[in-house]
């Protein structure tokens, strides 16, 4: 293991940054050795990468304040237009350094003023011997931004000529980022996933005062032994973690165990993570009534989740436009008369040998359709098929009243059908539906409507 | 004008404040549009103080049934918050990620009712949790910026209200200058709650707040948000950005089921003798269909009862006598000649006058004085009837709606309808209701009748002290019967324990035979009589008082039953009414010339008909050419006479244009569209007659 090294720094706090971020001490040490001294300077951009919980922000966050460098840190999210993210790297800049908070409104519309601004602040704040950060987290959505942020950010240094550096935190890769028109190549420097060993690691590192670290990293291991094949997302586990500890701890509190009964413990707590597992984490009751659950040493069986409550009341007629609609997108067009003429009875059959010709063909393509249709999804539908087959399925005559249109578009708002194309679009709409196969044969089973008996893929 | 000032000047006449009351116009409406214009101020009055009192108690059903709703809602407020003020231990405080408590809460599909929940629920919010609660929209919020921006106007805007005393230091920033990003927002609560903390005056808001109020933000169309703002706005208000699901502590509330609220509804505002106005069967029936097969809203539900009543008090001269009956009887006695007039005109009076001796008949028929006197009898009776109907309604739906499939329906609305149509006792599903209530076990019935003992001691009906006595003593009897029980069971025991002794097919085929006679022959257990008395009695309760209203004397005066009115104004169907249009212009334009015999086309039609007419005729594609010849054909069928060729050709341009605008009016309305397929020709979009 690399122990930090560096001149620029005094070796107590490099030794604090390194218990600070487990695991990622070889991405710390070249982030350090570009960065060079402070008042060198480095990059003018950074790009840094690695998939959610990798890291990011907490070590480059750790690394800035640890090593009490000058930096600027923004969400890119958090301020969603270049004016917001602009004007908020020039608020923090105030603030960094000089202590009076004078909240003087900036207005800085384009980056040009953004340059013109910062080359102020920089110089009232004498920081010119030291190199400057500016962090961007999540900066994949500078890329919904003007154009000429991102490539403006990435020679920001060279824009004002001063000692600046930008550092982009993302989930993507650059590829992604690069505009066509091509821009200045920042340096990347990629976060590798954390392995079962890095996150045991991680997790037990941060224990509660009250319990030795042994004993939490029991835990740990235990929870680490349930969750680690359906989450590796380590905010995820830490969440996790702290929802169920008080559990865990249970048998000790009780003094029924003590603090190495590894085994009892184990038995304890094993079950209930498994049912964690199928609700909290699934959020299928929240954490807090998760929590009261536990309290109440009750069976989560009594709450109901979520998903119990799925069911959707609809109005007759909207229970068989769903039905239409579903008939409409995944029927294929061709087989609607076979389907819904009242007296088009059975395909007629021909003489023996064309009848067994066309049996070959017609079973070949129900294998290959009957794999495609619902395995391809819904498909688009014009409204008039959707009314035809309509009123082909309903028993007794409909109008075409108001009445049935305005369901339709309030099966779109519920979001149950969806419109294909522009909604401005008057003339000939399409639709789609976008309910599962499981819902629809609830709702056919409330109408006695036998839907299994239209669907192609099911003759 | 003129003023009292004795002196000369310049005097300033403030315009009188205007009335700005509508109802005195509408009223005039009332009176105009009915040619029959009997009454129609008083009518218009009766109506309107009706309508203001259904209006209160629907409010009042809808608040009763949010009440509870709203009380899980709001305990899950502050509890949520006291969480957060707590801070259990500092250690899982930092572990945890920090959820937002989110409420889930499931309305069912109806739209047009929410409004009224979500303006209530925001107003019970704000009595009892927070001043700072935002309702957001879908359609206002495209992007994450107008999410923004609309939350932060809602909240601060919020905050100006209620601390619109001290204003002086609050500067009013407009909206764009605001800086719509969390940190404002932040700073924006910390000021504000500091400033509540540190003010005295507005302790009634801290008592009744929280300590530090929470901001709720209230999606009102969750499912129409776009995924993308909704990932952004809970990132950004977690300031933890992290993927998404997993920042939101959701519980789930679900609201009453629209169904039970109907249900309830029209418990609260036909079934009682609380409004003297009610539907025939026919609109009950169109209002309840529209309900459940189109659009689940209570709220339209409503609106349709409303138009009910206004077409009533409007089309009805008589309808000033649908009131509460000390009232009623007052105003009988000031009508006129010719509402008695109306009155005798009614079907259902003229069934009773032929009922009537001939004296009896002249005198009715006559004297103005004699027939007030009668529709006043005739309205207490009316008034009885409804008193009567009510609770014996509730007493049988108590039977019907427990037993097996139901053949009167379950919801007591259905058991209403079948009462309204015709004698219900007539009616097969009736008789069917009889033999199962005959197979009832015995503490089913008991209960059954326990309750209808509740409903009548509970009723306004005066009749019924001996039905409840009855009943009670039927319950006695029951109660003796427990004792006689045993005794019974023995003796079918022992009968059993015959049949098992023999063992040759003969002798076991002869016992059965005499068990069967015997059971036959009148050797009812006592507990079988009594459940045969029971049922005939309650069979006699019904055809006494759940007579059909229309057989009953000036039944028009209470009940609206133009239900085909109604149908027409509530279930518009526009391509049928646009194909009448089309197809029989008489139908709208009035114009003798056009009244239509049979399937001709007159040339007198609006050009647009005559090319609507031919195309009817085409198939899926239409030739122009033949269409524009077909057309000139028509058009000059009478036109062209006497005309010669040159001038027919000069003519021949001005139909040709006519032609052309009509065709492409038809376009325009949807009918035809030009076809790619081949040219001159268009494509029709419609078939069939309609
Ligand atoms: N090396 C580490 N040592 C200790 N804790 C860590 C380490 N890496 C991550 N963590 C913890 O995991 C959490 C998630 O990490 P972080 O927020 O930095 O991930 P991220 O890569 O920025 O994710 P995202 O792409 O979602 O923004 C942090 O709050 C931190 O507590
Ligand atoms: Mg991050």
């Amino acid at each position: 293991m690399p122990n930090l090294e560096h001149p620029a720094y005094p070796a107590a706090t490099l030794l604090r940054l390194e218990s600070l971020v487990p695991c990622r001490e070889s991405q710390v040490s070249m982030l350090l050795s570009i960065f060079g001294e402070r008042q060198q300077f480095t990059f003018p951009s950074i790009f840094i990468y690695g998939h959610k919980s990798s890291g990011k922000t907490y070590v480059m966050q750790t690394l800035l304040n640890t090593l009490q460098l000058p930096h600027v840190f923004v969400n890119c999210v958090e301020y969603f237009t270049s004016r917001l993210l602009l004007e908020e790297i020039l608020i923090q800049l105030q603030n960094c350094s000089s202590e009076t908070k004078h909240a003087s409104r900036m207005l800085c519309d384009t980056f040009n003023d953004f340059v013109r601004l910062f080359k102020q602040a920089v110089a009232s704040q004498d920081l010119q011997d030291q190199t400057l950060y500016i962090v961007l987290d999540r900066a994949e959505q500078l890329r919904e931004m003007e154009a000429n942020i991102l490539p403006a950010f990435l020679r920001l240094q060279e824009l004002t000529d001063r000692n600046v550096t930008v550092v982009l935190l993302s989930e993507i890769v650059w590829e992604l980022f690069r505009p066509s028109t091509g821009c200045f190549e920042p340096f990347t420097l990629y976060f590798p996933d954390y392995s079962i060993g890095h996150l045991q690691k991680i997790l037990s590192h941060n224990h509660p005062p009250e319990y030795s670290a042994d004993f939490y990293a029991a835990y740990i291991n235990i929870l680490l032994g349930v969750f680690y094949m359906v989450c590796r997302d380590l905010k995820e586990l830490q969440h996790l973690a702290a929802l169920n500890f008080s559990k865990y701890c249970e048998p000790v509190v009780r003094g029924e165990a003590n603090e190495r009964d590894t085994r009892k413990l184990w038995k304890n707590i094993e079950p209930h993570l498994k049912k964690a597992m199928q609700t909290v984490y699934l959020r299928e009751i929240s954490s807090s009534q998760w929590e009261r659950l536990q309290c109440a040493d009750g069976e989560p069986g009594q709450l109901k989740g979520l998903s119990a409550h799925a069911h959707v009341e609809l109005p007759y007629y909207s229970k068989f436009l769903l039905i239409a609609a579903y008939l409409a997108s995944y029927n294929p067009v061709r087989t609607d008369k076979r389907f819904f003429l009242k007296h088009h009875g059975k395909i007629k059959k021909t003489s023996f040998m064309k009848k067994h010709e066309k049996v070959l063909v017609d079973y070949r393509q129900t294998i290959d359709n009957r794999t495609s249709n619902h395995l391809l999804g819904p498909k688009p539908f014009p409204l008039d098929r959707l009314l035809a087959i309509l009123y082909s399925i309903v028993d007794n005559r409909v109008a075409p009243t108001a009445n049935i249109f305005s369901q339709i578009t309030s099966l779109v708002t519920l979001q149950l059908l969806s419109l294909v194309g522009h909604n401005d679009q008057l003339d000939g709409p399409r639709y789609k539906c976008t309910v599962s196969l499981d819902f629809i044969r609830a709702i056919a089973r409330t109408v006695n409507f036998d839907i299994i008996k239209y669907l192609y893929d099911f003759l | 004008m003129s003023t009292c000032s004795v002196s000369k000047g310049c005097f300033v006449f403030k315009p009188s404040p205007k009335k700005r009351r509508v109802s005195p116009k509408t009223a005039e409406y009332f009176k105009e549009a009915n040619n029959d214009s009997e009454d129609s101020g008083l009518r218009f009055a009766t109506c309107q103080s009706l309508w203001k009192q259904i209006k209160s108690e629907t409010e009042q059903v809808q608040e009763e049934l949010n009440k509870q709703l709203f009380d899980n809602l709001v305990s899950f407020l502050r509890r949520s918050h006291s969480e957060f003020q707590e801070k259990t231990t500092e250690w899982t405080c930092r572990m945890k990620s920090r959820e937002i408590p989110t409420a889930a809460l499931v309305l069912g599909v109806n739209v047009t009712d929410h409004d009224l929940t979500f303006k209530s629920l925001s107003e019970v919010l704000q009595n009892n949790i927070t001043p700072y609660v935002a309702l957001l929209q879908a359609k206002d919020c495209p992007g994450i910026k107008n999410l923004m921006q609309k939350l932060m106007g809602q909240l601060m805007n919020c905050c100006i209200d209620v601390d619109s005393s001290d204003e002086e230091d609050y500067v009013q920033v407009s909206q764009h200058r605001i800086r719509c990003s969390m940190t404002s927002l932040i700073s924006w609560y910390e000021n504000i709650t500091k400033k509540t903390d540190s003010e005295t005056p507005s302790k009634k808001r801290i008592s009744r707040h929280l300590q530090s109020p929470p901001v709720v933000v209230i999606f009102k169309d969750m499912e129409s948000f776009t995924t993308k703002v909704l990932q952004d706005f809970i990132g950004i208000s977690s300031l933890l950005p992290h993927s998404v699901s997993s920042l939101l502590c959701i519980e789930l509330f679900q609201s009453l089921s629209c169904k039970e609220h109907l249900s309830t509804i029209i418990d609260k505002l036909l079934l009682t003798t609380q409004f003297a106005f009610k539907l025939s069967e026919k609109v009950l029936q169109v209002l309840i269909n529209i309900f459940l097969y189109h659009d689940f809203s209570v709220q339209n539900f409503i609106k349709g009862f409303q138009l009910c009543i206004v077409e009533h008090f409007h089309s009805q001269p008589l309808s000033v006598l649908c009131c509460q009956l000390v009232e009623a009887k007052k105003r009988v006695n000031s009508l006129s000649h010719s509402q008695c007039e109306n009155i005798r005109r009614l079907p259902s009076f003229r069934r009773y006058v032929e009922s009537q001796v001939s004296e009896k008949q002249i005198a009715l028929l006559t004297a103005d004085n004699f027939l007030k006197e009668v529709i006043q009898k005739l309205l207490e009776d009316l008034h009885v009837y409804h008193e009567n109907y009510v609770p014996v309604l509730r007493c049988l739906h108590v039977f019907t709606s427990s037993l097996p499939k139901y053949p009167l329906g379950k919801q007591i609305r259905e058991l209403h309808c079948a009462c309204l149509e015709n004698r219900v006792w007539e009616t097969e599903e009736y008789e069917s209701s009889l033999q199962l209530a005959r197979m009832l076990n015995k503490s089913d019935l008991v209960t059954m009748l326990q309750k209808c003992v509740e409903i009548f001691v509970s009723s306004s009906g005066k009749e019924f002290d001996k039905v409840v006595e009855k009943l009670k003593e039927f319950l006695a009897q029951f109660q003796k019967l427990e004792a006689g029980a045993c005794q019974e069971r023995g003796e079918s025991v022992s009968s059993q324990k015959e049949l098992q002794k023999k063992t040759d097919l003969y002798h076991l085929q002869k016992t059965l035979l005499e068990l069967k006679e015997s059971r036959r022959s009148k050797k009812l257990t006592k507990f079988e009589m009594l459940r045969f008395e029971v049922v005939d009695f309650i069979d006699n309760l019904v055809r006494n008082y759940l007579v059909p209203a229309d057989h009953k004397t000036l039944h028009e005066i209470m009940y609206f039953n133009t239900a085909s009115a109604l149908r027409e104004h509530l279930n518009a169907a526009p391509r049928i009414a646009l194909h009448t249009a089309l197809n029989n212009p008489y139908c709208y334009l009035k114009n003798q010339a056009l009244k239509s015999d049979g399937g001709s086309i007159s040339n007198k039609a609006p050009d647009i008909c005559i090319v609507y007419k031919l195309h009817l005729e085409c198939g899926r594609l239409i030739n122009l050419v033949d269409w524009l010849e077909a057309f000139s054909t028509v058009v000059m069928a009478v036109e062209g006479t006497n005309e010669d060729a040159a001038a027919s050709d000069q003519v021949d341009d001005i139909i040709h244009a006519r032609f052309i605008q009509a065709v492409s009016e038809l376009e325009l309305l949807g009918f035809i569209k030009p076809s790619k397929q081949k040219t001159d020709h268009v494509a029709r979009l419609t078939w069939g007659g309609c």
